[in-house]
């Protein structure tokens, strides 16, 4: 169980004038693994939507068929299970037991049998915790691990992924990828978004990539797809093996110092940390999950205010204000000096389009309408956006989100910019453009910190790394 | 003109947002508990007039009604919001359940009269007039029998109906209408509603 | 921080009866009580709720947290009586204008004062010692509730304490991007409503998400659902219900019997 039939299948959400996807024929056989690729936007999670029979007839447009075993996915939904890109929404009850096994109860599973097959998949997965944990006191990681058992637990004829080990710290997306490549049995069919093809590779058998202009551009082995398209796919946005990106290493010595961190902590979230940014340097700072990477992130953006210890700004970067710290400055001040880019990029948008999301920074430190304009034109070309300005920002693709959380914090060209995993869920081509973005800032004298898991970005850009370890061991109870 | 779905079965997404709005209601309801007895002193020099913040009770009702337009939608809602500001401690605890049940059914009640097929504002207006008259009927008859009947039972009810057709009716119309400019309800009728204009 | 689970020890006696039972005897025994606007009834009922308490599970500090805004509601009524009662007999001990207070008044208040206590806390004490996953299964197995909206209702439920964090996050969002309301009152309650309103819009946003993760798992697909977790309505539960009903007619008739009753209406 779980073939799937695509033909001419396309998509174009509700209130969009592009088709997300166009004139897609595909044929995946029962038991086959195939790696999905594709540049951001492409329509990955839109195709995977379609094949869980998620795209409901009242949300958009369709054309061409697609069936899995021969049904309408829409019918077809108990052979099939789903791992969304943002595990936090598909949680569905209070625990974590009770919510694997909402899904088999939603089948009918007789009650004798649920609790054997709920500790199975949990055990699969390598849940760490208790039946009764509460769902709301995971990790992001391990958030992920109980929607892939949820799925799992259904026996799905075909597992559909998308990034499943986005925001994961190493160890954990190993983790993930050895229960999947554990838990699929010879008829299982899987279909994997995930924009780092060297990690996934060993899962898959067939690569299939998207795009974004319409159709499948290229299919076979991942070898075959690779060495007859290998650089023109690089060049398009598609993480290929074997296509190293030139690192960008700092034109000039560090230079003023612009913030510094003593004994910054906020227990049970952060524990004691050093730090110190200085202008004209790319700082990272790594650690597993859980460490208290993006608290240190908002308590240094002056978000949150510090439980222990202080954060101290400069004259050169707060002048008459470095006296006080940046937590109690004025909103409008802050942002001219610290821009913050948020863990979650849905965090961060407060306007309904995407072209007032740029604006409002400039428009907030009250700059002139025309240079606001031009400020958020600038950006919107840069990051590929521009088709995008009218857009709702919560209806962007995981990327172009990503991308968009990034340029609002740029509009206002602070001194300083803290960015919390800047780079996650971003194709080859973005991905070089932002690094090459923060190396521009940081050569013109700006200040980079960037919390990150992705070692790639790290090599590419960063002068100096800061890890932090775990403050909370153990069930990291709140 | 076609305002609502074509069946009156509820999808899911029915389900979950009208669960979802009672709850966000049921939070507020549960904050605004703690305003509504810190006011009373505010409102010492003419008790009744505290009703006037009355309406806010109700709003879950109408928003309700008004989003998913299906049959039952505003007692779904206010019953929702009612359980969760129970379970949540609500000073007056269980009781809201029941309070709950009956103004749901004052908004039902309009709703159906109108046979669910217009979600205009006059319809809102009418839904939040019935939720207040059917909430100043329960208080009246259960809570403020002691009170003196021209001074205080009589304004506190006229005023309760009053606050529940301008801040749940009105109110809650204008509310659902900023909700569908969002983008969040456009598998809503009410969302595509916005489409067209 | 706002949070809906329970608070009862776990395996007190009547905490671990079905929540269908307990809301029953909660809604029982409040109603009974209602009738009634003397002090005497709902002070017995006051008393033996309290009697309960340890059969609960429930200490009597955490349930003195929870019901602490009850004291805000009886200085209202304490107020609005002094200001508005009835029933003006009695002898008076002050009247000053609209102000006007009597041994009449004094005891019509403390009648509705206790009132509003005996009613309210059965209900509290059965809330703070409900899991609304128990609730949810006991209402669908026990009570005939609808299983979708009972699913729905509490998938919504589990949303309460995400929303407290996300009210944060909203906050954070706009001070990152130059928006706040400094010292001028009629901003702050401006960014206040705005706030409010984008919680509400990402709450609805989430509902729609979840919804579709629902579907996902094959919520909506009308094959009969099945249930992991037996909710059981034993003669015990039975007990417990039919046990609040006697204990408030106790507590009724101990009024009539002394001559104390005062029904609600009549
Ligand atoms: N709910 C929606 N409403 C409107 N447009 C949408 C919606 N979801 C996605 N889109 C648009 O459809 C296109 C494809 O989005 P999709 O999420 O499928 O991309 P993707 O290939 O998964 O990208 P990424 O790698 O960035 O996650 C994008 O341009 C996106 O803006
Ligand atoms: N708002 C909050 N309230 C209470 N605890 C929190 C809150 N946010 C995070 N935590 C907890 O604090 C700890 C640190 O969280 P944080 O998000 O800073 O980690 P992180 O290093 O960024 O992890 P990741 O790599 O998964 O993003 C975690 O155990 C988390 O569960
Ligand atoms: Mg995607
Ligand atoms: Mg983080």
């Amino acid at each position: 169980m779980g073939g799937v039939l695509l033909r001419g299948f396309g998509w174009r959400h509700a209130g969009r004038r592009a088709w997300a996807l166009r004139g897609v024929d595909l044929r995946v056989e029962v038991g086959e693994r195939v790696l999905l690729l594709g540049p951001s936007g492409a329509g990955k999670s839109t195709l995977l939507s379609a094949l869980a029979g998620l795209l409901p007839e009242d949300s958009g447009e369709q054309e061409g068929t697609v069936e899995i075993d021969g049904l309408d996915p829409r019918k077809g939904r108990e052979r099939v299970g789903i791992v969304f890109q943002d595990p936090e929404t598909q949680l569905v009850m209070a625990r974590c037991g009770d919510d694997v096994a909402f899904g088999l109860e939603n089948r009918g599973v007789p009650a004798d049998e649920i609790w054997p097959r709920v500790d199975e998949a949990l055990h699969r997965v390598g849940f760490p915790y208790s039946r009764d944990r509460n769902t709301a006191a995971l990790s992001g990681g391990e958030q992920q691990r109980l929607a892939l058992a949820g799925a799992l637990a259904l026996r799905p004829g075909l597992l559909l992924l998308d990034e499943p080990t986005a925001n994961l710290d190493p160890a954990g997306a190993d983790l993930i990828r050895q229960a999947v490549a554990g838990a699929l049995d010879a008829d299982t069919t899987l279909i994997l978004v995930e924009h780092r093809v060297a990690e996934a590779l060993p899962l898959v058998d067939r690569v299939v990539v998207l795009d974004p202009g319409g159709g499948v551009r290229a299919d076979g082995t991942p070898e075959a797809v690779f060495a007859a398209h290998g650089p023109a796919l690089a060049a398009e946005g598609v993480w290929v093996p074997g296509h190293p990106i030139a690192p960008r290493r700092a034109t000039a010595a560090p230079g003023e110092l612009l913030l510094t961190a003593d004994r910054l902590g906020l227990p049970p979230r952060l524990a004691s940390t050093d730090l110190a940014v200085r202008a004209g340097e790319a700082l990272a700072v790594r650690g597993p999950n859980g460490a208290g990477k993006s608290t240190l992130a908002l308590l240094l953006g002056g978000l949150l205010r510090p439980g222990t210890g202080r954060v101290t700004a400069s004259a050169e970067l707060a002048g008459a204000d470095h006296r006080t710290p940046p937590h109690r400055w004025r909103a409008p001040a802050l942002t001219r000096r610290i821009g913050s880019v948020f863990q979650d990029p849905e965090h961060q948008f407060v306007t309904s389009t995407v072209f007032d999301e740029l604006a409002l920074g400039p428009r907030r430190t009250g700059q002139p309408e025309a240079a606001v304009r031009e400020t958020v034109a600038g950006l919107l070309e840069r990051l590929r956006l521009d088709r995008l300005a009218a857009a709702n920002p919560y209806t962007l693709s995981g990327g172009e989100a990503r991308r968009l959380s990034v340029a609002t914090a740029l509009a206002t060209a602070p001194r300083l910019l803290i960015c919390d995993e800047p780079t996650f869920g971003q194709d080859r081509r973005t991905w070089r453009e932002l690094v090459d973005l923060f190396a521009e800032l940081r050569d013109a004298g700006h200040g980079v910190v960037a919390v990150t898991h992705d070692a790639d970005f790290v090599a590419a850009l960063a002068d100096r790394t800061v890890t932090l370890h775990r403050a909370v061991t153990g069930d990291g109870a709140r | 003109m076609k305002s609502t779905t074509d069946t009156h079965r509820w999808r899911t997404i029915d389900i979950v947002v009208a669960s979802v709005i009672a709850v966000a209601f049921g939070v507020i309801f549960w904050a605004w508990g703690l305003v509504w007895s810190a006011t009373e002193g505010a409102f010492a020099f003419f008790p009744p007039a505290q009703a006037l913040l009355y309406g806010v009770w109700l709003m879950p009702a109408v928003i309700g009604g008004l989003v998913i337009r299906k049959p039952g939608a505003a007692l779904y809602c206010e019953t929702v919001a009612a359980v969760l500001s129970a379970l949540l401690g609500s000073q007056w605890a269980g009781t809201v359940i029941p309070q709950g049940i009956v103004q749901g059914i004052g908004a039902e009640l309009a709703f159906a009269a109108f046979r669910y097929r217009s979600f205009r504002l006059p319809t809102a207006v009418v839904a939040g007039a019935l939720t207040g008259l059917s909430a100043a009927l329960f208080d009246f008859f259960i809570w403020n029998v002691d009170y003196a009947l021209a001074d205080y039972r009589i304004p506190y009810a006229l005023i309760t109906i009053v606050s529940a057709t301008v801040i749940a009716g009105a109110g809650g119309w204008l509310l659902t209408k900023a909700l569908a400019n969002t983008g969040v309800l456009d598998r809503f009728p009410v969302g595509r509603d916005r489409a067209l204009i | 921080m706002i949070s809906i689970e329970p608070v009862a020890a776990p395996g007190a006696p009547l905490a671990r009866r079905n929540p269908v039972a307990k809301v029953a005897a909660a809604l029982v025994f409040s109603f009974t009580l209602l009738a009634t606007l003397d002090p005497v009834a709902p002070a017995i009922a006051i008393a033996l709720e309290l009697a309960v308490l340890p059969l609960f599970g429930i200490r009597y500090r955490v349930l003195a947290r929870r019901a602490w805004p009850l004291l805000l509601s009886a200085a209202g009524i304490l107020v609005t009586l002094v200001l508005f009662a009835a029933d003006r007999s009695g002898r008076v001990l002050l009247d000053a204008g609209p102000v006007f207070v009597s041994t009449g008044v004094l005891l019509t208040a403390l009648g509705l004062v206790l009132r509003v206590f005996a009613v309210a806390l059965p209900g509290v004490i059965v809330f703070a010692t409900t899991d609304p996953t128990d609730l949810a299964d006991a209402l669908i197995q026990n009570a005939k509730a609808p299983a979708r909206f009972a699913i729905g209702a509490l998938a919504a439920f589990r949303l309460v304490p995400l929303l407290g964090q996300e009210w944060q996050m909203i906050s954070m969002a706009r001070r990152a991007r130059g928006v706040d309301a400094g010292r001028n009152p009629v901003a702050k309650l401006r960014l206040f409503a705005s706030t409010a309103f984008a919680l509400l819009v990402g709450a609805i946003r989430r509902g729609t998400r979840l919804a579709v993760a629902m579907d996902a798992r094959g919520f909506d697909a009308g094959t009969p659902r099945t249930v992991a977790r037996r909710q059981r309505f034993t003669r015990a539960d039975g007990l417990l219900v039919a046990g609040a009903a006697a204990l408030a007619a106790g507590a009724l008739t101990t009024s009539i019997l002394l001559g104390s009753f005062r029904p609600l209406i009549g």
